[in-house]
């Protein structure tokens, strides 16, 4: 981004964003990340959200941009005409966002009047913008529309900042198992829990109009693929054959799912259509194939299969075929999944005793690990392709985490139980 | 709706100078996406109702063998990325095709599992080949299929909770279940 020079300095003096409840890990020398301030936003009250702290850990996230931590900030302004523009080049910032919002007595609603400066140049804001007055509930996704702004104003690219994530908690054992499939905020704040079970939940897919989710489920002993309304809550039983019925995948036009079913032999790829329940079967070889996923023009899915041993990738086209192997790197990999622009695969790549996060490019069959393990899985991308979520196990439990592109920024959500299966939303179109 | 109420950007601050960022696009002006929804409430409607329930909240009985006093006796272990019956698992494998062929009216499930290394739908996949050889391992030795049933629960039902081979050794296991 701009002012690349400044970035080996502020990686001196930047240790790293500070949060209580987020832990920001950040690895090795990161030059290509924008220095940004999020001044704190002058009139919230003491018991509505820190839309700055919201809008900071957005773009930390991203792995793009090295926030300013508060205490090293020379000034907390809210309006232009206030800053010493020179303070923030002493703290080689590029860029500034300031904000101040305003109550009104008579509809309860606040209004946000944003800023982001140059902090290098000066002069007039980049942006300079009011927020449509919401009820105060509703700032938090007010600060996540800012960053959306923000991304795109300096970067190019839609932020992903207002989508959601589903996921399963899960806590007890044996009879005390429980089960929830969960819907959040990306970030995983606002959890609203839209199916329990005592039996597993599994593998949640969205529907591209993110409106309904498909998920794995189990009943007295029986494996069954639903798929739930989020609106109305209702839920149809889609299938519910002998044995396997899992790895639900939304095809990018919403009409069909890819799933695993395991009746006629052992677990192979089919494609159900959604509308009328007729299905395809897709594979019919020996062995565990499962895992499926679609490239995002539709025309290929991609698998994990052990037909040659141990698991790995293959690819498919949808219009009929043979498959074909394209994992070579590593013991096994397993669970990929297309990056936006259908040029890389997100996947669990296992070696050295570890299963880690790996990107694969499909063009030149590079493999680049973005995580430590040793116990990562179900990686996700976010539907701008610039930042994925996965599951992963440390000191904390189990529980979710985020990753740059580049594998240097990371970050562990805090959320109680054991968390896994995270997957992103599609964006609202 | 509140695209209507929406208040106009500052268009005056943004347009004054900056000359030199040149960066003044149709994208400067655009105007942000109205909030359509509290990010508390639910995807595409106000609905914010109870979750919806999967299968039976009460206890059965149809998955509590690991905890009842034959545990130990229905178990069958696996290593590895394996589900081969060593010797021990096919002491448990004679004793209830022995049982099973006394008892012609009695079913029973066998359901497999796994360690929690691995992908979790690959691992469905593997607890069902347990499943399946425990399955093979009875008919071997007689009992009617129609007796038999296949469920697996990958690793989704560990018996033991840590992330330890110790606690993998216990959670790679196919259990049978009476119905």
């Amino acid at each position: 981004m701009r002012n690349n020079f400044f970035g080996l300095l502020v990686l001196l003096m930047v240790s790293s964003t500070a949060h209580a409840d987020l832990d920001v890990v950040i690895t090795g020398a990161d030059t290509a990340a924008s220095p940004i301030a999020i001044v704190p936003f002058a009139g919230l009250a003491a018991n509505e959200v820190d839309m700055a702290k919201v809008i900071d850990a957005d773009l930390s996230r991203t792995g793009q941009f090295r926030t300013l931590s508060r205490s090293s900030m020379p000034e907390q302004p809210s309006d232009p005409s206030a800053v010493n523009y020179s303070a923030w080049r002493a703290v080689n910032m590029d860029n500034l966002v300031l904000a101040q919002a305003k109550h009104d007595p008579a509809t309860g609603k606040v209004q946000v009047r944003f800023y982001l400066l140059d902090a290098v140049r000066g002069g007039a804001p980049l942006m300079a913008y009011d927020m449509p007055a919401v009820m105060p509930n509703q700032l938090r996704y007010v600060a996540h529309q800012i960053s959306d702004l923000i991304y795109q104003k300096l970067t190019g690219i839609p932020g992903a900042f207002t989508t959601k994530i589903a996921y399963v908690a899960v806590n007890g054992l044996g009879a005390q198992r429980r089960f929830e499939l969960v819907v959040a905020d990306y970030d995983g704040d606002s959890p609203r829990t839209i199916a329990v079970s005592r039996e597993p939940l599994m593998s949640p897919s969205w529907a591209p109009d993110r409106k309904q989710l498909a998920y794995v489920g189990y009943e007295r002993g029986r494996q069954a693929i639903y798929i739930q309304s989020l609106s109305t809550g209702q839920v149809r039983k889609l299938i519910s054959e002998k044995g396997i019925n899992g790895s639900p995948a939304w095809s990018p036009d919403g009409r069909s799912l890819a799933v695993t079913l395991s009746f006629e032999t052992n677990p192979d790829i089919y494609i159900i259509d959604v509308a009328t329940g007729a299905r395809r079967r897709m594979t019919d070889q020996y062995g565990i194939d499962t895992e499926a996923a679609w490239s995002p023009d539709g025309q290929y899915l991609v698998f994990t299969s052990d037909r040659g041993g141990q698991p790995q990738i293959y690819q498919i086209p949808v219009a009929g075929g043979d498959a074909k192997r394209i994992t070579f790197v590593g013991k096994q990999n397993l669970k990929a999944s297309y990056s936006p622009d259908g040029k890389s695969l997100v996947l669990v790549n296992y070696d050295d005793a570890r299963y880690r996060i790996a990107l694969l490019d499909l063009a030149s069959g590079a493999m680049k690990i973005i995580s430590d393990g040793p116990l990562d899985e179900s990686p996700s991308f976010a539907p701008n392709g610039m930042v994925v979520i996965y599951a992963t196990q440390d000191r904390r439990g189990v529980g979710l985490a985020t990753s740059s592109l580049d594998g240097r920024t990371r970050l562990r959500m805090s959320q109680s139980g054991e968390v896994h299966e995270p997957v992103w939303s599609p964006k609202t179109q | 709706m509140l695209k209507k109420s929406l208040i106009a950007l500052v268009t005056v601050l943004a347009m004054a100078g900056c000359a030199s960022k040149g960066a003044h696009n149709a994208q400067d002006n655009a105007i942000p996406t109205p909030v359509d929804n509290s990010s508390t409430a639910g995807i595409g409607s106000n609905t914010d109702g109870a979750p919806v329930q999967i299968g039976d909240m009460n206890s059965s009985g149809q998955d509590v063998g690991l905890f009842d006093a034959a545990a130990k006796a229905n178990v069958i272990y696996f290593s590895l990325d394996s589900s081969d019956i060593d010797s021990a698992g096919q002491t448990v494998v004679d004793k209830f095709a022995r049982y099973l062929q006394a008892n012609p009216t009695t079913k029973v499930r066998i359901e497999g599992n796994t360690d929690e290394r691995g992908s979790r739908e690959y691992n469905v996949g593997l607890g069902e080949r347990r499943a399946n050889a425990v399955v093979s391992a009875l008919r071997t030795k007689g009992v009617a299929a129609a007796q038999l049933s296949v469920i697996s629960y990958g690793e989704e039902r560990p018996a033991a909770q840590g992330h330890d081979e110790a606690a993998w050794a216990q959670n790679r296991r196919a259990v049978i279940v009476r119905q």
